[in-house]
């Protein structure tokens, strides 16, 4: 335990959010089918700032981010209640498209799931998307992105090569380099580091670090420590229920409920 | 260990692996029979065979025209069958062969049997001559001399008389590919403007009459006339082309010792079949070989190349590819990606798989009814009313055919690209959407390409089904001989309305429907070799694109 806290600060002292409530989940509910995998949830996610999800498996960490930006829609047979809002806007609001939605947020998959393309293609996905196609401006987003996600020295060579002949380390940073790519406000990352060496990990760590002066970051992690040290703030989460929910120093140091003392201690989960 | 235990041991199921194997080798055997036993009696049509003379007991019923002499190729030997019990023959007298005797003209069979019981002698005679000709087939004879056009005769024995034949045939192939061109193109084009400006004067004369009217109809009389003028000089030229292939001749003797006169423009080509060295029966091998590729065929087919036929079949494939392949992944996009998976969907899936087993003819009957009658009537009437009542569309065509037989193969390439569309794997599709794309950008920039190797497939089986198929294609445009392709350098180049000749309609025709079946064996199995040769073809050339594709597109495991 004491261990932990040792890391929870960074050395930078939290500085207060423009916008705590930036994004905004409000009493809500989610469905798959029958089952409610979250309860009634509330919850603000503060701008440009990492927020950090933790709980034990299945507890809903991945449904409550792939809400975020809707990405549960192409399951069948969902159903929500209550509302999430990013910037005062209802993502459900039916004259928003979701499209434009999604274009604002960037999302890192738990499996890295790199497109059947060269790693320039990769990179460039979203601008093309977006009918962004002049080649000098491509080019410096690919060398920024593949930079920020650490992995230009490695593919600078070989950027127009199939992106399938990768280590799985390195798709899934070239996943991190294609979310960030076209610059969206927030960051959605589902455990970004699961398929990564210590090294690999510690270089997205600092990515994350960087890119919060610009994003707002929402990342879930089963790693205590890298929650401790990336995020400002921490959900935990259990059997689909919001738990705690607090600046990360607090969370981790002084926990105010048993399941979250006990689950941050690794007594459970 | 004891013999129980090892017993025991053994993998259960082993049985089984055997049977599968089994059956595989049994497969296996029996289509590598297919194709050799193809290959086989179709490469032998081209191989320059010896000709034997034969010399029979007078008087015993293997007379021919009154000669107990007979000449030609063995193309069968075989026992008879004897009816009567008490003889017993055995050796050469109990075989019949079968000859290929050539000289239609003279004898009135060109492949007959005969009985070896009665044969005196049997002899290879090293100046009989095996032509080639344009017509009745080929020609077996001994040659006498040869009849020059300035009187001069030349003896067979002369040795400068092969050298000079063989220059005159030369001689007269290059003035037929000039009268071909005189006659098929040039005089066809004249026809054609004629024909133009036929239907010009008929639109005119529809209006109405008026003084301004009856000017133009005046002027395109004359132009008519001057094109007419331009014919008749054509067609004169041609008859003077022709007489000239006649100007020399062959005169000759066949085996029964009837003369024979040939003019030299009839001979293709000749040779002498039993004086030939392996070297001469190889070129002359790969010339019949490269022949029967490359030439329009004789003589109802029988001689000849297929040419046309192996045209045919390849742009009617490659249209139907065409035609098939963007309407299959479209209504299959449309069923995996966009539909609402309930009962409905499934409903259009079990029928269009079950549209894979209705009988091709009647796809050949609506293909008929429904393009060649609607669609291609509906075009004459609004495009072409003036050439009705002749048919433009409206009558079979090899477009028709292609879309007929596309909507044959169309559930082929819908259930391959099903398959291949959800085969690509979900994160791939979120990945995409996440990037602010939408389903439509989705599916042409992630799933498309993906599936590409997956929906080639379904194209590969659809174009081997629809290579071969023949049924339907009688009723939508394939027929017997089409001297004109489907693309040619006539404007507009491409006639999609022209009939064509396919084939697979070409083993049939040949096999069933000559006249001569005994002359069109040989022809059948080359012809169908030569398909499947095609269809193997066809088949290479998209697995080869679709490994290309594989491999843009195959995942590392990690
Ligand atoms: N597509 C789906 N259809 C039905 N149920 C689902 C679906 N996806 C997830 N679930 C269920 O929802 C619950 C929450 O799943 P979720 O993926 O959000 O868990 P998680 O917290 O991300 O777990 P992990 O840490 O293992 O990734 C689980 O019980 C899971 O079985
Ligand atoms: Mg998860």
């Amino acid at each position: 335990m004491n261990k932990m806290t040792k890391n929870t600060t960074n050395g930078t002292k939290e500085v207060a959010s423009e916008k705590p409530d930036y994004i905004k989940v409000d009493n809500f509910s989610f469905y798959y089918g029958s089952a409610k995998v979250l309860h009634s949830l509330n919850l603000d996610i503060p701008y440009k700032k990492v927020t950090a999800f933790i709980g034990p498996s299945g507890c809903g960490k991945s449904t409550l981010l792939r809400n975020l930006n809707r990405m549960n829609d192409l399951v069948d047979g969902i159903k929500h209640e209550g509302d999430i809002r990013v910037d005062g806007e209802s993502i459900y609001d039916p004259f928003l498209e979701v499209i434009s939605l999604r274009k604002r947020i960037g999302m890192v998959f738990q499996k890295s799931n790199p497109f059947p393309k060269t790693i320039y293609e990769n990179v460039v996905y979203s601008l093309r998307i977006a009918g962004r196609n002049s080649k000098s401006e491509l080019d410096t987003v690919v060398e920024k992105s593949l930079r920020g996600a650490a992995l230009w020295d490695e593919v600078k060579d070989r950027l127009h090569e199939s992106a399938l002949g990768m280590s799985g380390g390195q798709m899934q940073r070239l996943c991190i380099a294609r979310a960030i790519a076209n610059k969206p406000e927030i960051l959605l990352m589902d455990e970004p580091c699961s398929a990564l060496d210590p090294i690999a990990t510690a270089k997205v760590e600092e990515l994350i670090h960087e890119l919060k002066t610009e994003f707002t970051i929402v990342i879930v992690t089963h790693n205590m420590q890298q929650a401790a040290r990336v995020s400002d703030r921490t959900a935990f989460f259990y059997l689909g229920k919001l738990i705690e929910y607090d600046k990360t120093e607090q969370l981790f140091m002084s926990p105010k409920v048993k399941q979250t003392e006990d689950y941050v201690s690794g007594r459970f989960g | 260990m004891n013999k129980e235990s090892i017993k025991s041991d053994r993998p259960k199921g082993e049985v089984a692996v055997w049977f599968s194997s089994l059956g595989l080798s049994l497969s296996l055997i029996l289509i590598i029979g297919l194709v050799s036993m193809i290959f086989y009696n179709g490469i032998l049509v081209f191989w320059p065979d010896q000709v034997v003379m034969l010399e029979f007991q007078k008087g015993k019923g293997q007379d021919v025209k009154g000669s107990n002499f007979i000449a030609g190729e063995i193309t069968k030997q075989q026992s008879k069958i004897i009816k009567d019990l008490n003889v017993k023959l055995d050796g050469l007298a109990a075989q019949e062969w079968q000859l290929h005797v050539g000289n239609k003209d003279a004898y009135g069979f060109s492949y007959k049997f005969f009985d070896m019981q009665h044969l005196v002698k049997e002899s290879y005679p090293q100046d009989i001559i095996l032509a080639e000709r344009n017509e009745y087939g080929s020609a077996i004879f001994f040659a006498k001399y040869l009849q020059l056009k300035n009187g001069d005769k030349l003896n067979k024995d002369d040795p400068k008389f092969e050298t000079t034949l063989k220059e005159l045939t030369q001689e007269c192939k290059a003035r037929r590919k000039d009268i071909l061109q005189i006659e098929k193109f040039e005089i066809g084009k004249i026809n054609s403007k004629i024909e133009d400006i036929r239907l010009e004067v008929r639109a005119l004369q529809r209006k109405g009459s008026n003084p301004e009217i009856e000017a133009k109809i005046h002027s395109f009389d004359a132009e008519i006339k001057f094109l007419q003028k331009g014919y008749e000089d054509l067609a004169a030229k041609s008859r003077v082309l022709r007489e000239k292939q006649n100007e020399n001749t062959l005169h000759a003797e066949i085996v029964t010792g009837e003369p024979m006169i040939l003019p030299v423009g009839n001979i293709y080509s000749f040779y002498y079949p039993n004086r030939l060295s392996t070297v001469d029966k190889i070129s002359i091998f790969t010339k019949h070989f490269a022949e029967f590729f490359t030439e329009d065929p004789r003589e109802a087919n029988t001689e000849g190349g297929i040419f046309p036929a192996i045209f045919g079949t390849f742009v009617m494939t490659l249209l139907m590819s065409l035609a098939v392949t963007p309407f299959g992944v479209v209504a299959a996009i449309y069923l995996r990606e966009y539909a609402k998976q309930g009962f409905l969907v499934r409903a259009v899936r079990v029928a269009v798989n079950n549209l894979a087993g209705v009988p091709s003819i009647v796809f050949g009957i609506f293909g008929l009814g429904f393009f060649v009658y609607l669609v291609g009537g509906t075009l004459d009437e609004i495009f072409f009313s003036l050439s009705l009542p002749t048919p433009t569309f409206g009558t079979g065509g090899i477009i028709w055919a292609a879309l007929t037989l596309a909507l044959m193969t169309v559930p082929v390439v819908i259930v391959a690209t099903e398959e291949a569309l959800s085969a690509v794997s979900r994160g791939m599709r979120e990945g995409s959407l996440a990037c602010g794309a939408s389903k439509w950008q989705t599916i042409q920039n992630i799933i498309l390409p993906a599936s590409a190797p997956g929906i080639l497939t379904g194209l590969i089986l659809a174009m081997a089904r629809g290579a071969g198929e023949v049924a339907p294609l009688m009723l939508v445009g394939v027929v017997k001989l089409a001297p004109e392709l489907p693309i040619d350098g006539v404007a507009p180049f491409v006639h999609l309305e022209r009939k064509f000749m396919h084939l697979g309609f070409h083993i049939y025709d040949l096999g069933f429907q000559s006249p001569d079946s005994e002359a069109a064996i040989p022809m059948v199995f080359a012809t169908t070799f030569l398909l499947i040769m095609l269809v193997v073809a066809l088949n290479l050339g998209a697995i080869i694109i679709r490994n290309r594709l594989r491999k843009k597109y195959q995942a590392s495991t990690f």
